[in-house]
């Protein structure tokens, strides 16, 4: 028996319409009690010596952060990040559940794989989800066993990184996953127009001398999608199961792309999507001086659709921020623009980004944010007991204090890699510990 | 979450660009965007004072210093007028190339850099196949690099070489540029501007000195937004337009190794894109005619315009080395400083 009092802080959980001063009692993995301030059963601090107490006053309380789009880079590509090290960087910002992508070697197309990826020995500091490859080896022909991906504890399926082209295959996939009651999330990107290309197309692109991805590769592609799910909605009534598909749009990037899910949603559809921090704050002019750590697919677009993702954001299209945290080696970034690989880290600077831009400068409420980076994406793939603070769920909480600001260093960063643009920018909002399923997975005070 | 009307976009303040150091060292030349109009200036005075230096004389300015010419890509110029520029200072040269050297086996620009620093080059002239890789080879080894040509991105010297032998024509004896230097002066660039780093540096370059650039080229070659890589940029499709209010014609090769699986309909391009006597007689007839070579006769300029009285064609290669011997010397003299 663990329990752990937090005592005295500002608790937000958007899900459950909590916003105030509030005790929290957890027991073992479990949210215990939630009482007004000093009212809790463990009284105002009589608490025997197995208990213990967080004082959280002039902080906020919320439920633990959840990120459905990470690379943890296991099984097969460990100089990069290890299930680890990459939870470790989750816990320090503030995450406490974390879905996993597939493309790792060999992809994630088995429940041996998927169960691996969750076993205690990965050392995981949160909550891994583990998302299944939609087909073998993510090559976009032959359909894994979702069945047997999704008891094992598969959440979704994807082929990321790797979009399914074949409009045959794509609605096989949307079927398949739709009776086993999985998402589909798609990294939407015509590979046909964008061979050759590490940046977007754009006059910084010509600039450049650098091949630019067309925006139309992305919403080409999401609009093609969003047809497929349209067909198999058409009759109202879904599959036998009354399971309607559910389409995710991860990392939108183009205006366009987040005006088909604009439209696709007043349709009654359920498609679904994502932003990352550096869409919603960084444009294709930070790629700069050919700076590696600025190259990620999709790209870093124009201002105006950085603009989008901004309003799409403070409007209510786009459903969860995602961090899309891509690490690699230093080696791996230190070559040329056009070899280096895609992707950057974001597990530590999302929250941080997120608090400084969307809502001390954007004036989203905090409670709009919070739920951008737990509700929301919990409830989009279905993630039961994570997301909120209520009597019975998961005991993962983020405990931060809205004002600080502080500087993110990558150098200081927990994830094996240092690969973000984010370098020396000052955030917003300083994670002052981070409980997973009961246990302080990190603090502020203890760890440097 | 209910999806709400798209409300009016809103203009949002956004994090500020931090512009990068286009450059790390005031002694590379990656790009003409490293140089103000006074740099050039400098280098133009230095050129003719080079050139007309005593050789015995000259060679003792860079006695004995060592400058590696890392090539990945081939060439014959550049590489050759680099070499000439270099020893003509007295300076030790060494040629590492793609092939014949550990880039076969896999080293990578970073660690090629940094093991000629460690054998004592004191600069490096780069050129390269992707685009920015001096920036790289500069961040790494903290050296001078001189950019010889990177991607379809930038090749500085062909466009100061380019800007010198237009000089010589258009306003012989100038050699200190302003901002209106080349006003009233009209340069067509025609071709493949697209995968073309000498069309990029030389339509950056010369506006600086008040002339305009028409580009002129089928869309395949030449988007649209070419026109906003910088001011005085202007896209002129029709080359009969384009030439006939031209002083400058700079023709291009069409760079069948970037094509990258574009179809181009060869008969086609030069139906309408090739330089011939006839078009330059009846549209051009005063016209000065370059090409940053190497040329393919027949393809985008026809013998008889390359030998003809109007092509500078020989004499941009001439100018090459002048204007390489003031850029190496520039490159050891700041670094040394």
């Amino acid at each position: 028996m663990s329990t752990i009092l937090i005592r005295g802080g500002h608790l937000i959980d958007p899900a459950a319409g909590v916003d105030g001063l509030k005790d929290i009692v957890l027991k073992d993995n479990r949210v215990a009690e939630i009482a007004d301030a000093g009212k809790s059963s463990l009284g105002k601090g009589k608490t025997g010596a197995e208990v213990q107490i967080i004082e959280a006053k002039g902080l906020i309380v919320a439920p633990g952060l959840v990120d459905i789009h990470v690379h943890l880079r296991e099984p097969g590509q460990g100089h990069k990040e290890t299930i680890a090290t990459g939870t470790a960087a989750a816990a320090a910002g503030g995450f406490t559940s974390v879905a996993a992508m597939p493309n790792t070697t060999p992809t994630n197309d088995t429940p041996e794989i998927t169960r691996w990826m969750q076993a205690p020995e990965r050392g995981a500091s949160v909550r891994v989800f583990p998302i299944g490859a939609a087909t073998r080896a993510i090559k976009g022909e032959l359909l894994n066993d979702y069945a047997a991906l999704k008891a094992a504890g598969v959440v979704a399926v994807t082929d990321d990184g790797h979009p399914i082209l074949k409009d045959s295959i794509m609605r096989e996939v949307l079927i398949n996953a739709t009776r086993q009651g999985l998402s589909v999330i798609q990294h939407a990107e015509d590979t046909r127009l964008t061979g050759g290309c590490s940046m977007n197309a754009g006059p910084t692109a010509f600039r450049l001398g650098l091949r630019g991805m067309p925006p139309e590769a992305e919403y080409g592609l999401v609009e093609r999608d969003i047809r497929l799910v349209t067909e198999l909605s058409m009759n109202g009534k879904g599959d036998k199961s009354g399971n309607h598909p559910h389409l995710h749009v991860a990392h939108t990037s183009t205006a366009q792309a987040v005006a088909a899910v604009r439209q696709a949603r007043r349709n009654g559809l359920r498609v679904t999507c994502e932003v990352a921090p550096h869409h919603f704050l960084l444009t294709e002019e930070h790629v700069g001086a050919y700076n590696t750590n600025a190259k990620m697919n999709p790209p870093l677009r124009s201002a105006a659709d950085r603009d989008a993702m901004i309003q799409g954001i403070l409007d209510g299209v786009v459903d969860a921020i995602a961090t899309d945290h891509a690490p690699h080696a230093s080696h791996e970034k230190e070559v040329e623009f056009e070899r280096a690989p895609n992707g950057i880290t974001g597990l530590e600077s999302a929250l941080g980004l997120s608090l400084r831009w969307l809502h001390h400068e954007w004036k989203l409420p905090l409670g709009r944010v919070l739920s951008l980076l737990s509700a929301q994406p919990a409830a989009l793939l279905g993630l039961r007991g994570r997301g909120s603070l209520t009597v019975g769920s998961f005991a993962d909480v983020v405990i931060f204090d809205p004002k600080q600001e502080w500087v993110f260093h990558a150098k200081d960063s927990k994830s094996k890699s240092k690969n973000t643009p984010f370098d020396g920018w000052t955030m917003q909002g300083k994670v002052h510990w981070t409980i997973s399923e009961g246990r302080v997975v990190f603090s502020a005070g203890t760890s440097a | 979450m209910p999806v709400k009307d798209s409300a009016p976009q809103r203009s949002h303040a956004t994090p500020e660009i931090l512009a990068p150091p286009l450059c790390g060292s005031p002694a590379s030349v990656l790009s003409v965007n490293d140089l103000t109009l006074e740099t050039v200036s400098e280098i133009l005075a230095q050129a003719r004072v080079l050139e007309q230096e005593d050789p015995l004389k000259r060679a003792k300015r860079l006695a004995k210093r060592r400058i590696a010419l890392l090539f990945y890509e081939s060439s014959t110029r550049t590489r050759t007028s680099f070499e000439l520029a270099a020893k003509g200072l007295g300076a030790d040269t060494t040629l590492v190339s793609s092939l014949s050297s550990s880039i076969e086996k896999g080293e990578t620009l970073k660690d090629t850099g940094l093991t000629l620093r460690a054998l004592g080059a004191e600069a490096i002239i780069l050129r390269h196949p992707s685009s920015g890789a001096p920036w790289l080879l500069e961040r790494e080894t903290g050296l001078p690099v001189l950019n010889a040509g990177d991607g379809m991105h930038e090749h500085p010297s062909q466009a100061l070489l380019d800007l010198r032998t237009m000089l010589a024509h258009l306003r012989p004896g100038v050699e200190t540029v302003t901002a209106d230097t080349l006003a009233g002066v009209t340069v067509t660039i025609v071709g493949d501007i697209l995968h073309s780093r000498v069309a990029r540096s030389n339509m950056l370059l010369l506006p600086k000195l008040g002339a305009k650039v028409i580009l002129c080229g089928p869309k395949e070659l030449l988007p649209e937004l070419a026109a906003q890589a910088g001011p005085g940029i202007e896209i002129e499709r029709d080359f009969v337009k384009a030439i006939s209010q031209s002083q400058v014609v700079m023709m291009l090769r069409i760079q069948a190794e970037r094509l990258a699986g574009l179809q181009l309909d060869l008969e086609e391009y030069k139906a309408s894109y090739q330089l011939t006597e006839e078009r330059l007689a009846a549209h051009a007839p005063k016209a000065l005619v370059m090409h940053p070579g190497p040329i393919i006769r027949g393809l985008e300029l026809t013998g008889e315009v390359a030998d003809g009285p109007q092509s500078l064609i020989l004499e941009q290669v001439h100018h090459g080395v002048a204007i390489r011997m003031a850029l190496v010397a520039r490159a050891l003299q700041k670094a040394g400083a």
